[in-house]
């Protein structure tokens, strides 16, 4: 709802729930998409809602991903292995089937297919190729999904359609689950420098031919500084107060945020706007006091780059270390995906484990691991 | 006054492109400042042209051909009607706040030395006064040279070297507008010459900037003036990328080799000639 | 099925049929070169492997003199020369790890088990001592990848696209080994006889594994002109160039079936396979020999052409 706000009428911005700039210069934003209508009003077909729990029963969301979440692999991966190694304590208890995300993803996809295609739409991944890290997650999931994993250079746009070059001709292509970055979609109409995409997509996604899953500028509704809006915006749109709390947030473009988080550095957990993948962020009560000098002096350059959270006591989990079974700090990762007809969660998740004894950082690019997640029916 | 334009763009292709597809910003919109009389735009090969219309309000025409091409002329002509509103741009399609147009893009990002330069020259008075000060300095300090530059040059590039063509003078007018926070976007069409010189090489280029009770006003540092009668508002973006007059992509074929010719005349003094003779 | 899954197919199989020839290349070469010069002949052995691996003057723009240790290098492990064995069989692996999933499980294996061990080897020891060790390396990874896509693969679009690039480069490899030794095939030129031809003719029978294919079809002693009926018109020779186009033709004709459709490259690839069956080897001396290949490589290219235009 927010997304089409901003790509529409602009009201939430009006109305002052959301500041200006924020919106504006967003660099996720993406102007180009104002005015387009998405095929059945849905932007993030597929959300990864991280969330974390801090005592017995208070769970925080703790970051969305809107854009394009990854780790579906590991959570299908994960489940495999653990079914292998302890396949009688599945017998033991009712643990909710995960298998079925792949089938559930392909049919929101084809939910989802621009109106006026087939009653069979053909659904295609596109890849930015072999070269990029995610190749696996994406051939993996191309595979049980059981449709095609194309490259930009597959693809070839024709009279405001998508097709795809295949050895019996052209088919029309009318769902693309992109795993390709919004700038590199379209050299026409984004980064023109870019090899990976397609010339014209976004003037067939545009003309209502194709469907992008997830749209085009959905990274506008996922950053650090829009999370902190997220409960007012939930308010404004549905005059409900959020389920899931925020974890509280001090806005470093506030200059009343600003001088307490200075103050209080030692115990605040600050992180980058636009960052991601756990880099450019002090844990306070774990850096030295350099490196928080290094910070502060970062903060004070540029504070609207930055927010500041508490500290949060993140839940543990015992976990198989090379001592032995220790605890080590968790978040959980649950995939949301959104079709034509509604809302589904698959009964599980992605669990990402900081390795690290007391570290708080679970991402897997700083070395994070992952855990099966079961949802136990009792 | 009234404009004719005609503005033809060959491509010629060594070896046959097999596709080739085109996103075309050629069409000009009435505002209070201009009114089409007539506008078309003509392939020398058949193709279904699909029109549309973009987030800036610019009128799209998408084109492809499936089929091998040695060549390929589009030609646009069409005849516009301007009012003088000096400078000021009313009337134009807005979807978005002014507040947009402080973006920053690859093309029109500011660097250090760019930003003092707008802070030095725009000096503390009113927006509509820094803005002049600043098409000012930018008119004096540049060399209008087609040589350095080319449609990718950033801004902050084209200001280091010291020249450029209209493109970069208003990238740069717009990173250092943006700077100073004044909302600025980049505007593609054709300028009439006042030497009455016909044949042109290429379109032309200008800014907007936003001065508020004011509105959006035309700013032209490749000529130091703002734009009146003879500029023909085509197409506007938060850069060159944005309002570009093609954007393209061929598969196939090589060396695409470009012939550009354009002509802007007065009607009016060419009718005026012809009574006098 | 994808244009460029059929495109990485299509060229991996051809990229390992090249290895395989490269390497009875060096393998022949180097057999000739170490017969005294009377029977070996004047020209350098060396300059001719080069010339019949289509890749003398790539060759001349980086070494001086075609030595036993520089052909054998730049044939086998260059980099800087784009279809050495190495080279080859590096491609062919990054045309297999683009379509993994078009491939079975052993032949990806195989493929990239090659690679793998070419990562380890020592190729200066390789270049003086044991080069006929890797030739016949080579030969066996070759074997192996097409052996294990006949066993394992499912007979659809995959398999055939597979099999049209090893034929179609295995048919452009016969004719070039002909091409360059045609000169010591024509009649006149058994006149002269002797111990030198006779050992250039084992040569090219040993570099297209006809050696003893040759005694079983003809029983009689080596005569040039049946060597060149064996290596052109003979449909039982795996490697000649009748039954490469028997093969293509009917890789294409599955195809076309799978696709209920058919065009060019159907319509070529018949073409030269019915001028094959029509043909008797006199009648090709009677054009020439020369005339006769340098036609047939350039129809194998058109073929090839329009493979990639239908269908990649």
């Amino acid at each position: 709802m927010y997304l089409a706000d901003i790509y529409g009428k602009q009201t939430c911005v009006k109305a002052g729930i959301v500041p200006e700039d924020l919106v504006w210069r967003n660099p996720a934003y993406r102007p180009e998409m104002a005015g387009v209508a998405v095929p059945h009003g849905v932007y993030v077909h597929i959300a990864g809602v991280d969330i974390v729990r801090i005592d017995a029963d208070d769970f925080y969301v703790l970051e969305d991903n809107a854009r394009t979440p990854s780790g579906v692999s590991s959570l299908l991966g994960g489940r495999e292995i653990c079914f292998r190694l302890m396949a009688d304590l599945y017998g033991a208890h009712k643990v909710a089937p995960v298998d079925n995300y792949p089938d559930e993803l392909v049919s929101t996809l084809r939910s989802v297919a621009p109106r006026g295609t087939t009653d069979n739409p053909t659904v295609a991944m596109l890849t930015p190729g072999q070269f990029n890290s995610a190749y696996y997650e994406h051939s993996f999931l191309a595979d049980k999904m059981g449709v095609e994993l194309v490259e930009g250079r597959d693809l070839f746009v024709r009279d405001a359609c998508v097709y795809k070059r295949t050895t019996e001709g052209p088919k029309k292509v009318d769902v693309l689950y992109r795993r390709v970055d919004d700038d590199f979609i379209d050299p026409l109409a984004f980064r023109p420098d870019s090899m990976l995409g397609v010339p014209g997509l976004f003037g067939a996604y545009a003309a209502g031919n194709v469907t992008l899953a997830n749209a085009v500028g959905t990274g506008a509704a996922d950053d650090k500084a829009i999370y902190t809006y997220m409960p007012e915006i939930v308010k404004f749109f549905l005059s409900e107060e959020p389920i899931l709390k925020n974890v509280p947030t001090w806005r470093c473009r506030d200059p009343k945020d600003l001088s307490y988080v200075l103050d209080h550095l030692p115990e605040l957990v600050v992180k980058e706007v636009h960052g991601s993948g756990g880099y450019g962020m002090l844990v306070g009560p774990q850096s030295s006091k350099m490196e928080i000098e290094d910070f502060r002096a970062r903060l004070k350059a540029s504070p609207e780059t930055y927010i500041a959270q508490p500290t949060l006591a993140l839940s543990t989990c015992p976990s198989f270390v090379n001592s032995g079974v220790a605890p080590r700090h968790v978040d959980l990762r649950p995939f949301v995906l959104t079709g034509a007809n509604g809302m589904k969660i698959v009964p599980g998740g992605l669990t990402r484990v900081a390795m690290r004894e007391g570290s708080l950082v679970v991402n897997s690019s700083q070395g994070g691991g992952t855990k099966d997640t079961w949802v136990v029916e009792l | 006054m009234r404009i004719r334009i005609q503005h033809r763009t060959a491509y010629i292709y060594e070896e046959p492109a097999a596709a080739i597809i085109q996103v075309l910003r050629l069409t000009p919109r009435n505002h209070e400042g201009q009114r089409i009389r007539y506008w078309r735009i003509d392939m020398d090969q058949d193709v279904q042209m699909q029109s549309g219309e973009d987030a800036f309000g610019n009128v799209v025409h998408n084109i492809c051909f499936t089929r091998p091409l040695d060549d390929l002329t589009v030609t646009v002509q069409g005849e516009v009607e301007t009012h003088e509103t000096h400078g000021v741009v009313k009337g134009t399609m807005e979807r978005f706040p002014p507040g947009l147009y402080l973006r920053e893009t690859p093309l029109t990002q500011s660097d250090v030395a760019l930003r003092k330069f707008a802070r030095d020259r725009a000096g503390k008075g009113a927006v509509l006064d820094q803005l002049h000060k600043l098409m000012e300095a930018i008119h004096r300090e540049m060399e209008f040279n087609t040589k350095p530059t080319d449609v990718e040059t950033p801004a902050a590039k084209a200001f280091e070297l010291r020249s450029g063509v209209c493109q970069d003078f208003s990238h740069i007018f717009i990173a250092a507008a943006r700077s100073l926070d004044i909302p600025a976007r980049y505007v593609g069409g054709y300028m009439l010459r006042t030497d009455g010189q016909i044949r042109q090489e290429a379109g032309h280029a200008w800014a907007e900037a936003y001065a508020p009770d004011i509105g959006w006003i035309g700013f032209d540092p490749a000529n130091n003036l703002c734009p009146s009668l003879t500029h023909v508002r085509v197409s506007a973006g938060l850069d060159y990328l944005g309002a570009a007059p093609v954007r393209g992509s061929h598969q196939g074929g090589t060396a695409e080799r470009l012939e550009t010719t354009i002509m802007v005349e007065h009607i009016g003094a060419q009718h005026q000639q012809q009574q006098q003779r | 099925m994808l244009s460029r899954t059929a495109d990485n197919l299509f060229w991996l199989s051809r990229y390992v049929e090249r290895a395989d020839y490269l390497a009875r290349i060096l393998e022949t070469t180097s057999r000739l070169s170490v017969l005294p010069a009377a029977y070996a002949g004047d020209s350098n052995e060396w300059t001719r492997a080069l010339a019949t691996a289509g890749c003398l003057n790539a060759f001349l723009a980086i070494y001086e003199k075609p030595t036993a240790e520089t052909v054998t290098e730049f044939l086998a492990f260059s980099e800087q020369n784009p279809s050495s064995i190495r080279r080859c069989l590096e491609t062919a692996r990054f045309n297999a790890r683009a379509v993994r999933t078009a491939l079975t499980q052993e032949t990806w294996e195989t493929i990239n088990g090659a690679w793998l061990d070419l990562q380890k080897m020592d190729e200066r020891d390789m270049v003086t001592n044991r080069i006929s060790r890797f030739t016949e390396w080579v030969k066996d990874v070759a074997l192996r990848i097409d052996g294990s896509g006949y066993r394992t693969m499912l007979r659809n679009d995959a398999y055939w696209f597979l099999r049209l690039g090893f034929f179609t480069e295995r048919a452009d490899n016969t004719a070039r080994i002909l091409d360059v030794k045609y000169h010591i095939l024509l009649p006149e030129s058994s006149a002269v006889g002797g111990g030198l031809d006779y050992s250039q003719w084992t040569a090219i029978l040993r570099s297209v594994n006809a050696l003893t294919a040759y005694r079983w079809v003809y029983r009689e002693s080596l005569k040039p002109w049946l060597i060149a009926d064996l290596l052109i018109l003979n449909e039982e020779l795996p490697r000649s160039l009748a039954s490469c186009y028997k093969n293509i033709v009917e890789c294409l004709d599955s195809l076309a079936g799978a696709y209920g459709r058919q065009g060019k490259a159907q319509r070529q690839a018949r073409t030269i396979r019915t001028s094959f069956e029509n043909s008797v080897i006199d009648q090709v001396f009677q054009t020439g020999l020369h005339e006769f290949l340098t036609s047939f490589i350039a129809d194998n290219n058109r073929v090839g052409a329009a493979i990639i235009e239908q269908y990649l």
